[in-house]
Formats: structure tokens, sequence, C-alpha cells
């Protein structure tokens, strides 16, 4: 039996650490990096007696992350422990949400190769993060560091609706695009502040009902999520195949060597004793609130690109290069207010230019950059007023990038003003003619393309600096054409 | 006179009168501590410098004319399940052993604020899961009026050292009776408040819907005094209420019960309850309707629910807190041999004492996934039930008065083997909790054998006053919270 005729059937649960500045349920910093164990506090260590008070700003951004993929929102939503024992798990509980949670029914579009497709959402819930355990790789005691303890996070589930790894990978990114856009997490799948299991299992094409599911963790990038998927389908479909069954369990992408591996099977199925949180009220939210924060949401990458196509004239695929960041993309809006002119002119400058020297800076992204979006509308009205050309305008671009000094200073600084003085011009060319009768003669005589070599005379004469399209109609009129 | 037999008020305005110097009282409970504890056990840690340090700053700030208030240097004591920085805190247990707290729940800062004195902590049963001391790992606190009978539980400790004249005031906690039962068998004042009046930060919980902080006194005025230093919102609660805090003790200043009404619900009144204990109550009610008082029969039907329902939900929520004591952080840690699960199961096989571990397992139970729905959530309705039953009895009255317990204290041992039996002992107490109401209990006699019996008073909502007032025009006319044990 062929690949062709298996449907594979994914659905991924994403954890994304809220950027708050304090912990879920204490006021411990959330700082990445920190000394181990040096941002606690009696609650986030779990000492006896100690007592959960919920970040406010945590709800509002996971309201945030709600509203911005079309869920409802909750207005009385649960908090509920589940019970489990590790050491990285102070309280031997974690507060979460269950039967309640603050978001539900929502929805995400992605592109694929068929053309738009919208995913469900299941839910997003908040929860507490748990620390970090460092194993000993000499096999000396392991330690456990709980700065990450109480970080809050959203957990949000898809629904089972994505059909490849491709579609995976792509709602993937853009569910991280918005999350980044929302300003609520900072999208970054190495350090785990954007974390991915995935839920796989395969059906025969046409077949109704799910088959056992196999939930795969540790696919922390874009390019493990497609390979642990692909292998893991590719291992179902032969278990079914040679007649088998697959088990549902919990498996481990290993990245080394691109497989999948069963975990360490559980004695007893986990049974998380849910039930609610005691010691915290239930999460009220007013619609109020709610709404207030609605008219607080950015324009979504989504949206925006179709906007930059359809006001600025932009391809989709330029629209979508600026519009990856939502840094960029502000500031390529900023420099086509502050210039004036065409919008298609400021995306290519954007694109080609500034990307390539903000890339190769590497000194942390578009909004640190010394160019400003007002310099850059200066320079493109150097440009338009012919004062330089094109070269000059680049060579006067990276100045500006290494020190954000201002083009027309520049310009002037590095003598790149073109010269369209006419007079200068006429003298300019008039001394070539002079001494090159015989280029001239067969000029006249038809030999057109000769035109070059005086244009490139009269450069040198001019130093460079001569505005090539006036330098050619001083040419041409002097002569005879 | 020796101070100690001073009330806390009496003992406030003499000090505020300078008729007596904290350092003087405070060394008067150390002694009386020293003289009497070896047989009572109601301390486990007395923190004698600190006392005494904390004693002579008083003393100064009131010569200085920088008194705080009524208890800037009264000598109190707490029961071991708050929180205090730098000094042991055990709740009773051996898997607390060697744990020193890095803060103070929100009453000891708030005490300390209010300048008390503190003597030290308190006995208790472990993890204030019994009703007769005996869990604590310990050692027994025995009851002042016949050691060898239980001071109640479980915060026994704070109600012997109220009755053994050691300290003017404790704190205790109270889950399902565990200040009013101790206080009606030691013979002593106590209150446990409306669920949320008091913050539950820094208490080590039990059962976090049901665990509320209350005063243990002499006299109801006397609780009234601690309470007004503990009680408010506390923004490191979330369970805690933004509710006024009224002056209490101001409001029960000649307070009188009349054209009050009483509620006396029958099923207080059942096959059980000794008549010794019915003879007490029914005098004192007789006696509040003499002074002005309007006895109004209530029914409260769900009453026979209580237990089952406390003893589901009280296991549960302390079968998830006490998952923290794991031997990672703090306290006893058997990690010498084997992998963490070892490190687990042998910490908590030798940490916990069986009443803890039987509740655990009940707990682990009832919350088990194909369970839940039959036991916790069913609890949880019936817990509903159990409120509407008070909300709609208070529709016709403004308290409600019950025996405390259906006996008095027992003897050392005479329940241990036999849980049913020794969950009996809240039988009258614990709805009060499932409900989160006010509840007091005061002494209303004794039993021909010499020992206390309890008047219980269970009011609305935050209502605390109505119990202060019904408790300080009892004491008024009765002298029965005037008695002292002679010990040994």
């Amino acid at each position: 039996m062929a690949r062709a005729d298996w449907e594979v059937i994914i659905g991924l649960e994403v954890h994304a650490q809220l950027l708050t500045a304090s912990k879920i349920f204490c006021g411990c910093s959330t700082r990445f990096g920190a000394e181990p164990n040096s941002q606690t506090c009696p609650v986030c260590l779990a000492m006896p007696g100690a007592l959960p008070v919920l970040n406010e700003r945590a709800v509002e951004f996971a309201v945030r992350a709600g509203l911005a993929t079309g869920c409802t929102i909750r207005e009385h939503s649960v908090f509920a422990r589940k019970n489990y024992y590790y050491p990285d798990l102070p309280k031997g509980y974690q507060i979460s949400q269950y039967d309640l949670p603050l978001c539900e029914k929502g929805r995400l579009v992605i592109d694929t190769p068929q053309g738009e497709k919208t995913v469900g959402i299941t839910r997003i819930h908040m929860e507490e993060d748990a620390g970090k355990n460092n194993h000993d790789p000499a096999g000396g005691p392991s330690r456990v560091d709980l700065n990450r303890a109480g970080v809050p996070l959203v957990e949000i589930v898809g629904e089972p609706d994505l059909r490849s790894s491709e579609e995976a990978a792509e709602y993937l990114k853009a569910l991280r695009d918005v999350v980044v856009y929302l300003g609520i997490n900072d999208g970054n799948l190495e350090e785990g502040s954007f974390r991915c299991d995935a839920n796989v299992s395969v059906r025969k094409v046409g077949e109704a009902g799910f088959r056992n599911r196999v939930e795969l963790k540790n696919i922390n990038s874009f390019r493990y999520v497609r390979q642990a998927i692909d292998y893991e389908v590719g291992r179902q479909i032969g278990v079914w195949e040679e007649g088998g069954t697959v088990v549902t369990e919990t498996r481990l992408f290993d990245p080394q060597k691109g497989v999948t591996r069963a975990m360490r099977s559980k004695e007893e199925a986990k049974d998380y004793r849910y039930f609610p949180e005691p010691d915290l009220l239930p999460l009220v939210v007013s619609q109020a609130w709610i709404e207030k924060i609605r008219g607080s949401l950015p324009e979504l990458p989504r949206a925006k690109a179709a906007r930059f196509c359809s006001e600025y004239g932009l391809s989709a695929y330029d629209a979508g290069v600026l519009v990856a960041e939502k840094a960029v993309a502000d500031w390529f809006e900023a420099a086509v207010t502050a210039y004036g002119g065409s919008a298609k002119t400021v995306a290519n400058w954007v694109i080609n230019e500034i990307l390539r020297l903000v890339k190769d800076s590497r000194e942390g992204g578009i909004a640190a950059s010394k160019v400003t979006p007002e310099k850059l509308a200066g320079l493109l009205r150097l440009l338009d007023e012919r004062r330089i050309n094109a070269a000059g305008a680049k060579a006067i671009l990276e100045d500006v990038h290494g020190t954000g000094a201002e083009p027309a200073d520049v310009m002037k600084a590095r003598g790149l003003e073109q010269v369209s003085d006419t007079g200068a011009i006429t003298a300019a060319v008039d001394k070539v003619i002079a001494a090159n009768p015989d280029q001239v003669e067969k000029y006249k005589g038809g030999k057109k393309n000769l035109l070059g070599f005086f244009m490139g005379q009269a450069m040198k004469e001019l130093k460079g600096q001569g505005d090539p399209k006036a330098v050619t109609d001083v040419i041409k009129s002097r002569l005879g054409d | 006179m020796n101070p100690i037999d001073l009330t806390l008020a009496e003992l406030s305005a003499r000090l505020a009168a300078k008729d007596v110097s904290s350092a003087e009282v405070t060394a008067a409970c150390l002694e009386r501590i020293r003289a009497t504890d070896a047989l009572l056990g109601a301390f486990l840690f007395v923190d004698e410098t600190g006392a005494m340090t904390h004693a002579q700053a008083a003393d100064e700030r009131r010569a200085a004319g920088r008194a705080r208030g009524p208890l800037d240097g009264v000598p109190l004591a707490l029961k071991d399940i708050f929180c205090t920085e730098g000094i042991p805190t055990t709740c009773g247990s051996k898997i607390l052993d060697g744990f020193v707290p890095p803060y103070d729940s929100t009453h000891v800062r708030r005490l300390k604020d209010a300048g008390a004195v503190l003597l030290g902590k308190l006995n208790m049963d472990e993890f204030a899961m019994g009703s007769s001391n005996e869990t604590s790992a310990f050692g027994p606190c025995r009851n002042p009026w016949d050691t060898s009978r239980t001071p109640g539980g479980s915060s026994g400790g704070s109600a012997a050292a109220v009755a053994a004249r050691q300290c003017f005031a404790t704190l205790g906690t109270d889950t399902g009776g565990s200040i009013r039962q101790p206080a009606a068998f030691s013979g002593v004042t106590g209150l446990k408040p409306t669920y949320g009046r008091c913050s539950r930060y820094g208490v080590i919980a039990f059962a976090s819907s049901l665990d509320q902080v209350g005063p243990f006194g002499r006299t109801a005025e006397d609780c009234a005094l601690v309470l007004q230093a503990i009680a408010g919102k506390d923004p490191m609660d979330s369970t805690s209420l933004d509710a006024p805090v009224p002056d209490w003790a101001a409001g029960m200043k000649g307070a009188s019960v009349k054209g009050m009404r009483l509620g006396v619900p029958k099923e207080y009144f059942v096959e059980g309850l000794d008549p010794e204990v019915e003879k007490a109550v029914r005098e004192a009610m007789r006696l509040l309707e003499e002074l002005g008082a309007t006895l109004v029969p209530v029914e409260l039907p769900h009453t026979e629910y209580g237990i089952s329902t406390y003893y589901v939900v009280a296991p549960a929520e302390c079968s998830s807190n006490l998952a923290r004591f794991d031997g990672v952080r703090y306290g006893m840690s058997k990690r010498e041999e084997g992998a963490l699960r070892e490190m687990y199961f042998r910490t908590r096989a030798e940490g916990f004492g069986p009443e803890v571990k039987r509740r655990i397992m009940i707990g682990t139970y009832a919350l088990s996934s194909g369970y839940y729905d039959a036991y916790y959530l069913r609890a949880q309705k019936v817990r509903t039930l159990i409120k509407r039953d008070f909300d709609e009895a208070f529709q016709m009255v403004d308290a409600i008065v019950t025996p405390t317990t259906p006996g008095v204290a027992f003897r050392l041992g005479e329940r241990t083997e036999d849980p049913l039996q020794m969950y009996l002992a809240d039988v009258f107490t614990l709805a009060c909790n499932l409900a989160g109401l006010p509840g007091m209990s005061v002494p209303c006699g004794f039993s021909s054998n010499g020992l206390p019996i309890g008047l219980q008073i269970l009011g609305k909502p935050l209502d605390e006053a109505s119990l202060f007032r019904v408790g300080g025009a009892y004491q008024a006319a009765t002298d029965w919270h005037t008695r002292a044990p002679r010990i040994g």
C-alpha cells in the first residue's frame, strides 16, 4: 500500500511564555538567564503557607491571544490544580485551567499550496511554567533551578486540522507571528519561550474517525517539527501496514538521529486529579475590559500584508518580507509617510538595502539601526532631485548606517553631489569633443554607439559627479542629434 | 496578684497605666510556662530571648509615649502552623524537621506591628489533622483541667496555653472545629471568623477552602482585641475579603442581647449528646432568654451530611496541599539511597504520621479520575445545600446557638484507634466551616467531673459583631470563663 492511501492528522499544542515583567502568581522577575534560583520567593518556591495572587497583566496578555485568534473569551473562567510529582514542580501541582478555560473556539488562517486554510483553535488557557532540572552528564546529583517556575504561559491547543508536516510548520509560524505581533511572546523556540508538542495519527483516505495518536515532544525548531512529523508518519504507516497497532503514547524526537523514541513507559495511566484551585477566586473578566483590550490589538501580519498590497501596490512577496517582522513593517510605513513618494521605491530600498545592512551589522534589528525612516526619505528625495545617482545613494546609505549622519551632509562631505549645472557640463563636453575629432567624425558618420565613449570621457572630466541624463542631453545636442 | 491572672483587656489597661511592665508580665508568663509545660506540653518552642527583647522594646516605646495600642507589650503565642521568620515551624510534623521559615505569616507580621510579644509556638495535631492533639509528632498536649485528657484539637496547645494562664491569648486555626472544639474542651473562648476575614498567607495549608485563622482568649473581649489586629484584606491572599473591619471590642462594651433572635437547631440536640452538656447548654440558652433574647427553633436539615461532606472536601484539598512536602527544598529529606522515587517514598513514608497519610489517601481517592463526580463534586453540591440551610435560618434569626461538642474532653488514647469516633468530636463544628460562617465557643459550665462545656454561637457571614455581642453579654452575666484549672 502506498503513502498516498494514508491521510495524516496533526494537531499542535503550543506553550507560549508571556512577556510579563513578573511571574504569574508572585512578584519575581521573569528575566531569562539569571543565576539559578536567584529569582524566587516563598510563593514560587512553594514554601509552606505561601499563596498565589494572579498577575493581571498575564490575564490581559492571554485575552489578547484569544481575541487575536477569534476565540470566545469566557467572562468566568476557573483555575485548577494539575497534580503530579516532579522536582521542577515545587508545589506538587501546576496551577492551570481545566474545564473552564479563558479562551475557546478560535481559528488561525494559514497559507498552503492549495490556498488559504482555516485551522481551528480548541482553547487557550493560562498556566504557570515549571522550573528546570539540570542533570549532571557525569552522573552527579541533579540540580533544580526554579527561576522559571511560575513564569506565565498560555497553552494554545489546536484542532487536529493539519494534514501535513508542511501545514504544521506553517501553522506554527503563523501562530508565532501572531503572538510576537501582539507583544505577548518573543517567539524564541530555541530558548523554549515558544514550545510545541504535536499530536500525530494517520488513517486511510476516506476513513471516518481517528486512529490512535502519538504525542511528539522535543520539537523545538520549525525544521524539527517537519522532520519529527515526517518520521513519525512513516513509522505509523509502517506499523499499520504490517498489521500492527500504533500505541497511544508520548514519543521524544531525537534531532541527532532524526527519529522518534518512546519515552520511558508509564507504569500507569496519568491521573492528574484536577480540581478547582481553592487558593484563587474564579477569574472574572468584564466585557468592558475585553472590549478595551480588543481596541488595543495591533493589526496582525496577514491583514497587514493584504493592506500593503492594496494600499501601496506591493507584490505579495514584498509585502510578506516587510510584515515578517512588525518592527520592519512599522519602519517601512514610517518611511513611506516621511518620504511621501512611491511606496514601491521605499519597499525596494528597505528590502534590498536596509535589511541587508541591518542583518550584516547584527545589532538588534531595524529599530536599532542608525538609519531612520526620515533619513531614508531624505536620501530618496536627493535621488528624486537628481542631486545624487543610485551608486552615490548606496554609498551614502552605508555611511548613514554606520554613523547616523544626515544623507545630505554625507553627500557633501564625500563630494557625491551630481553636477547638473548645464554650463559646467557643456564645458566638459566641449573639451571632450575638441580632444577627440576622430570619434566625432565617426559618430556623425553613424556610429551612434560611441555615445558611451563620450559619456565616459565627459563623466571623467566631471569627476563622476555629472548627472547622467543631463550629460547625455548635452552630448547629443553638441553632436547635432 | 500575679499578672498572669489578668485578662488581656485588663493587662492592656495596666500596661497603659504603667502599673506593670511588659518585661515583668513576659517574665511571669515564661516562669509559668517553665512551671507547667513539662506536664502540659502546650509549647513546641519557647523563644525566651526574643520574647524578653520584644517586651523591653515595648516598654521603651511606652516610656517614650509611642505605645502602639492594646496589644503593645502583651505576651501571646501561636499555633505552630504559622510561619515565623527565623523560628522553627513544624506544623506538628516530623516532615518539617529543621524547617525555619524565611518569612512571617501575615498574622505574625500584624501582631508584631501591633507590638505583641510572641512567646513561642504551640502544640497541635499534625498538619491540623486531628481532634485531640494526639496526632502531633511531638507528643500530645494535655488538658489543664485534667491532664489525663485531651485539650481538644487540632489547636490543642493554643487552647491549653490560655487555660493554663501561660499567656494572654493565642492564635489557632479552624478547618472543621479546630478552634471551637478545643476552646470548649479547655474552658476558654475561641473564635473562628468568617472565611476570608483573616488572611491565610503564611499559614501552612490543610484544606484551603475551609481553613481560617482565629484567636483564643479568656473572654470574648480578649478575642475581639486580637482579631482586630489580624483581620482584614491581605494582598497576599486572593481569598481574603475586602470588607471593613469594625471596632469589635468597642462595639461590645455594655453589650446586650435584648431584642436579638437566637436560633436553636433541633438537629444539634440529638442522640449522642452528653446529657450534662445538653443541660449546661440549655441553661445557657435560658439565661440568654432571660437577658432579653428570643429563642427561635430553626431547621438545618442537611446537618447530618456535614461529616461525610467534610471528610471528602478536606482530605481532597489536603492531598494536594501536602504534595509540596517532597524532600526537595526543605524539611526532612531521605535522599541517601536510590533515585527520585525512593526519595519521595521514603521522605513521605517517614515524615508523615498515620492520620495524615490516611487523609492523603482518602483525598487522593476522592479526586481520582472516575471518582471525582461521585465524591468531590457531590460533596461540593452538598456543601451548597448546607450553606443554604444556614442562609434560610438566618432569614429568621440573628445568630444560632448550639453545643460546641457532643461531649466533654475525652481521655488521651481513648479514641486513637477509632478514627470515626474521633471525627464525631467535630460533628457540631464543621458545618460552620463548610458554610464559611463565623463561629465562637464560650465556656458555659462544667460536667460533674469538673470538665468544661462550651456553648457555640454561629453568625451570618462577616457578622462576628453579633457573636461578640452574645458572648460579651453572656460573660457579663456568668463567671464560667473566670475559673482557672488547678494544674498538677
